[in-house]
């Protein structure tokens, strides 16, 4: 059949351009990692994480540097969180790992305060030092008590 | 011109009781007819006696209610539209437009049935089209397409397709409609050399009387009651109403 | 009173041959598929006619709603002080809804209204009788590769549509309101997971391209040999296509959740 190089040429960059925007939307926007457990991983294990989810970014002083990539309960129930942080980074030992919350009623991210150890943590460790998320209602239901109960 | 009674081995192709309605429409009561090997049968009737759809009846792309319909020996009523495909294999079918694929140039039209059924090289291929395009009075339109053409000139490309696989059987559906009286001629000699030198057996649908008395070996004239079926003199001599009606009129008409 | 009784069996009759009909077709062009020969060439010129043609109006829509999706986002995000979230909103209802059912309507109006009309008039002109004649199957030779080629452009499509409304959003919610853009990108990223959102997407616009395939082609063969008959495939293929993707994005979200 007579070929058409100028319509085969269109149909291949018709084709290329999609799969550049399905790639673009799986790998950047959806997350999608390739690299699987290659970057640096800690764990922390929190009383409470609030509303945190996968894919919630880990910052140190308020700059992104990894993600969080999985949440489930360890054997004394405590919520604990696998942190996917980018390689290259130096952490003390004595970092503290802190829900927080963006704004008021924001997204929750975990927050890394590094400390003043000479060791440093290597990947697959656990740190040690959590602040629970602070939650809102609990906020407000405690000030609630509190003042109920001075009252009585 | 009478009906006779022939054993039916004779007949290349044969209809036997076959009856077709189309809504209320009774296009086909009882009809039995048949075709021989090696001969030019022309088909006449008056427009809606249903000579195209006797053709797409024996291609096997209409479906009789009832009946027979044994091409080669084979009762094709019966088959399944794959088992069809090796029935088809030796017919060529001329259709009334052409039904020359309009997304292909002629060359890719005429090739198709080779590319899809021989192992043949693209340059016998090409040789094989060439040859058809040629015998058909059509040899530089290859890189055209069928937009590009005039609708007789489609019809003649439609015909190289037709026999470019070397059919036994070929179904002409009005060859000579809207053709010049120079492309009447070509045509005629073309379908009576396919069939003098191949010994095809050709069935041509046609009102053009004069062509039809001239190429034809045998004559079947469709009518309400049935198919008459005889020699082209058988024809003329004819005293059935019908037949007399049809060949006045087609007098008067003058050769068209 | 028996008349419309026997009126409504008759109908009954009639839909379940029609499905019927529909199946056996369904099934053949999955055969084909499934069997060589697998015509590279006539399924590569089909995704030009229903991809590559298409490329314009996606690209076009897909920027003009996301700006019209950046417009409505930031004044109502902006009354509760959210509109920082604009890319989030903007991501979501893109990602999960907008692209996949928006795509698929237009692509249902620009090719396969095109695809109906042109499978209708190669039955008029008795096309597809002749590929029959010459022992080639019109399911394997004309529609499979149409069929396959909606299958392949429609997930393409789709993607590009929200990539293409992603920048609209932008440059409305950033370049004209003066949101930052940093903020976009990210809360956009973050709402948006692959599992739920991404997959879920292409889902919905697999399904829809499978449907509008069948649909036009059906309706395409299926067509009177007139030429209301091609008017008739061309329309019903459109009507049909359109209420079938509509009720179908609400099967789809309603089972799955996306």
């Amino acid at each position: 059949m007579q070929s058409s190089p100028i319509r085969d040429l269109i149909v291949g960059l018709f084709v290329v351009s999609g799969l550049l925007a399905l790639a673009y939307l799986t790998f950047q926007v959806g997350g999608l990692s390739l690299r699987t457990r290659g970057g640096f991983t800690l764990y922390a294990a929190f009383d409470d994480i609030g509303g945190l989810k996968t894919r919630a970014p880990v910052s140190v002083s308020g700059v992104k540097v990894g993600q969080v990539t999985d949440v489930e309960l360890d054997d004394w129930l405590r919520a604990r969180v696998t942190l996917d942080l980018d390689p290259g980074y130096e952490l003390p030992i004595d970092t503290t790992a802190r829900i927080q919350t963006s704004g008021v009623l924001g997204d929750q991210f975990v927050a890394l305060e590094a400390g003043g150890g000479e060791d440093m943590l290597r990947s697959g460790e656990e740190i040690e030092f959590t602040e629970s998320a602070l939650s809102l209602e609990r906020l407000v239901g405690k000030f609630v008590n509190d003042a109920g109960l001075e009252e009585d | 011109m009478e009906q006779r009674e022939e054993a039916a081995e004779t007949f290349r192709i044969a209809l036997d009781g076959v009856s077709l309605r189309r809504g209320h429409r009774e296009v086909f009561r009882d009809l039995s007819c048949g075709f021989r090997a090696g001969e030019i049968s022309v088909i006449l009737g008056g427009s809606g006696a249903g000579k195209s759809t006797l053709l797409r009846v024996i291609g096997g792309l209409t479906r009789p209610d009832s009946g027979a319909v044994r091409v080669a020996g084979r009762d094709i009523t019966r088959l399944s539209e794959r088992d069809m495909f090796t029935v088809r294999d030796g017919i060529g079918m001329l259709f009334q437009g052409g039904a020359l694929l309009d997304s292909l140039t002629i060359f890719d039209n005429v090739a198709l049935p080779l590319r899809e059924h021989t192992e043949l090289s693209e340059r016998e291929i090409h040789a094989a089209v060439a040859r058809r395009l040629t015998a058909v009075g059509l040899p530089e339109t290859e890189g055209l397409f069928p937009r590009q053409l005039s609708g007789g000139m489609n019809r003649r490309a439609a015909l190289a397709r037709a026999v470019v696989n070397d059919p036994e059987i070929v179904l002409c559906d009005e060859p000579f409609s809207g053709l010049d009286p120079l492309n009447v001629r070509r045509i005629e000699s073309l379908l009576m050399d396919l069939n003098r030198r191949l010994g095809l057996t050709l069935l041509v649908t046609s009102h053009h009387l004069a062509s039809s008395l001239r190429m034809a070996d045998r004559i079947v004239f469709l009518r309400r009651g049935g198919a008459l079926v005889g020699t082209p003199e058988a024809l003329l001599r004819s005293a059935d109403p019908e037949v007399v009606a049809f060949l006045s009129a087609e007098s008067e008409a003058g050769s068209r | 009173m028996i008349g419309a009784i026997q009126r409504l069996g008759n109908r009954s009759v009639g839909i379940v041959e029609e499905l019927g009909r529909m199946t056996v077709f369904v099934a053949g062009v999955a055969r084909t598929l499934a069997m060589p020969p697998y015509r590279l060439r006539r399924i590569v010129d089909e995704v030009y006619d229903v991809g590559a043609l298409s490329l314009a109006i996606i690209c076009l829509s897909g920027l003009t709603v996301g700006a019209v999706l950046g417009l409505q986002g930031y004044y109502n995000l902006a009354r509760f002080g959210a509109d920082g979230s604009l890319g989030a909103v903007v991501g979501l209802v893109l990602v999960r809804e907008l692209g996949p059912v928006l795509t698929a309507l237009l692509v249902t109006g620009r090719a396969g209204s095109a695809m109906a009309a042109e499978i209708a008039s190669m039955v008029t002109t008795e096309q597809l009788d002749g590929l029959r004649m010459m022992s080639v199957d019109p399911i394997d030779y004309v529609v499979s590769p149409k069929a396959l080629a909606m299958g392949i452009a429609m997930p393409l499509l789709n993607a590009l549509f929200i990539v293409f409304a992603f920048v609209g959003g932008y440059l409305v919610g950033v370049s004209y309101l003066g949101l930052d853009g940093g903020q976009y990108w990210t809360s956009l990223e973050e709402a948006i997971t692959v599992a739920d959102d991404i997959a879920g997407s292409l889902l919905k616009s697999l399904v829809f391209g499978a449907l509008i395939a069948v649909i036009a082609t059906y309706r395409g063969t299926t067509s009177e040999p007139t030429a209301s008959g091609v008017s008739a495939a061309t329309t019903g293929t459109v009507v049909t296509g359109s209420v079938v993707i509509l009720v179908f994005d609400y099967v789809i979200t309603a089972l799955w959740g996306v």
